[in-house]
């Protein structure tokens, strides 16, 4: 009788367990550190590198010569290792993870706080800093706390125009910024089958912004087909009775469009609360909301139309990219008036293609409005994409409107 | 181990952006991140910082895994950090860059000393003695060690 964590781990919560990792990535940030440690340690030993990845995401193409500089070290370490190996244009680390590599019941872990998001597969997935990622890198290993466990019973339906976002966004206001720290959220009851694979990513990555490991669903028919898609063969994860640490439920009928409002998400306020508010910058994209699913429900409500003012967006990565082209949401994305950039994190840690003047003020489907995130001064605000979408055909934040 | 130094002060859920900003990440030069600590806070904390031991709010570390923030806190001479609860990767991060974190809620006083002793387990301010929880044998190993690289190092 375990929670999904305590049976994927194999101990029980509280216990600190060793455990082989299935898959473990970092990126070009968190990559340059990982590969310093690990040179310190002083090995030339590379455990199994078919379970290790390098993916080139968070500011590609480089912004100046000193990022440049550093990529070009890495790309060079990645490429003689024989890692798997994305580079610049190919998208998100946790996106692509999500492309049909994490698997149900595996162990994964990212040198990046949002790994968490891989929850959504059934799988444990969570952060860990580059020094811990080199001892990974030595060895294929690493140790566990296995956590608690908050179940989150979810049940009946979406109504309105409210999606994931605002449901997650909720969720982090009922739970708070340390809500959850130590521990991990599952996602369960009634209300998981009509959620969509986008819609349980949304949710199990913005789970680190309650402090959590990370959040999981457990693998059902939805994860079956869409990992069929990639050509993965997995059975669905049966739940069996175990107890958590703390429930929450939600209805999901009676979520309302929301934003999280600076500097905190677990601020957060009904749209229409703050409707009004006049805004610089609108976002759409990162790990938390730039999947074909969200340009596509972006474009629906912009289409024919003309954006208000500088709309950003960013697909979460070439797969991405490449739908939105073939279905010709692209175009209508463009005609609207917005400005597409190259697939990865685009100006979501404040670093380039959309950096954010003092003063000026961001709608961002993101996950983190942190103070000076985006750039010094900058303010935040974090929504859903249909939020988005109507903000940025006002100039100012909006109430969206029902598009289903 | 023990330590023990001046109390810095600092508010609840500091997240690593304020510890160090994204725009000072893309270097490998540990002064950089040394010279910007904390800055978005309180641009007058790093001069401070020096064989002190911050004393912090709940849940300091949030936010992003970036490593940088608990390098930038050792480097700048900081004996220890002091909260009720850390977020668990920059927990992580710190006992694997060698940096003590205490698990304590502690009324703090700026400048007050501050003394610990991790393999007693305990904590003093003001004059009062708190026992704090035990780190893991494991996590023991890795800070006693200077950190998770010199750690594996032994281990080679
Ligand atoms: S999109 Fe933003 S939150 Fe996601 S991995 Fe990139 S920088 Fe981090």
């Amino acid at each position: 009788m375990a929670t999904l964590s305590e049976r994927i781990l194999g101990g029980n919560a509280g216990e600190y367990v060793d455990r082989k990792v299935d898959r473990a990535y970092v990126h070009d940030g968190t990559g340059v550190l990982t590969l310093e440690a690990w040179k310190r340690i002083g090995s030339d030993r590379l455990t199994d590198t078919t379970r290790l990845s390098m993916l080139f995401d968070h500011i590609v193409p480089a912004n100046n010569s000193t990022t440049a500089t550093l990529q070009h070290e890495l790309r060079e370490f990645a490429r003689g290792s024989f890692m798997h190996f994305t580079d610049v244009g190919c998208g998100i680390c946790h996106q692509i993870m999500s492309e049909g590599v994490v698997l149900p019941g595996e162990v994964v872990v990212g040198a990046d706080s949002h790994s968490c998001t891989l929850g959504a597969f059934g799988a444990f997935s969570t952060g860990v800093g580059a020094t811990d990622m080199a001892g990974i890198w030595l060895t294929g290993e690493t140790w566990f706390r296995v956590p608690e466990t908050i179940g989150i019973h979810l049940s009946g339906s979406f109504t309105g125009a409210a999606e994931a976002k605002d449901l997650a966004l909720t969720c982090v206001s009922r739970l708070g910024m340390d809500g959850a720290t130590y521990k991990a959220l599952e996602f369960i009851g009634s209300g998981v089958a009509g959620l969509s694979m986008d819609d349980r990513l949304v949710l199990s990555n913005l789970s680190v912004e309650t402090g959590a490991k990370t959040g999981l669903f457990y693998a059902d028919d939805v994860t079956v087909q869409y990992l069929a898609r990639s050509g993965q063969v997995v059975q669905p994860q049966v739940p069996e009775p175990c107890t958590y640490v703390e429930e929450l439920s939600i209805d999901l009928s009676e979520i309302v469009p929301v934003v999280a409002v600076p500097h905190r998400v677990d601020t957060v306020k009904p749209v229409r609360e703050i409707a009004g508010l006049p805004v610089d910058q609108v976002f759409v994209g990162t790990c938390t909301n730039g999947r074909y699913s969200d340009l596509a429900r972006f474009a629906r409500i912009v289409k024919g139309k003309s954006v208000a003012v500088r709309t950003i967006v960013v697909p979460a990565s070439k797969a991405v990219l490449a739908e939105a082209i073939r279905t010709g949401v692209l175009t209508d994305l463009v005609d609207a008036g917005c400005t597409i950039g190259t697939p990865g994190c685009g100006p979501c840690l404040g670093a380039h293609m959309g950096v954010l003047g003092e003063g000026e003020v961001c709608l961002s489907t993101a996950n983190r409005n942190f103070k000076n995130r985006m750039g010094v001064g900058g303010i935040i605000y974090l929504g859903s994409v249909a939020t988005a979408a109507a903000s940025a055909l006002e100039g100012e934040i909006t109430e969206p409107e029902v598009c289903r | 181990m023990k330590g023990k130094g001046p109390a810095v002060c600092v508010g609840p859920d500091i997240d690593t952006d304020l510890v160090i900003a994204g725009r000072y990440l893309r270097t490998k030069d540990h002064s950089v991140w040394v010279e910007h600590v904390f800055e978005d806070l309180d641009p007058s904390l790093a001069p401070l910082l020096k064989g002190s031991v911050i004393v912090a709010g709940k849940n300091f570390g949030c936010g992003s895994s970036r490593e940088q923030a608990a390098v930038a806190i050792r480097e700048a001479g900081v004996v220890a950090v002091v909260a009720p609860s850390f977020a668990r990767i920059f927990f992580r991060n710190a006992i694997n860059v060698g940096l003590p974190l205490i698990e304590c809620d502690l009324t703090c006083t700026e400048g007050c000393l501050v003394a610990f002793d991790l393999t007693e387990g305990w904590v003093e301010a003001e004059g009062k003695k708190h026992t704090i929880h035990p780190l893991s044998p494991r996590m023991q190993a890795i800070l006693s060690a200077g950190g998770l690289v010199e750690y594996w190092r032994n281990k080679r």
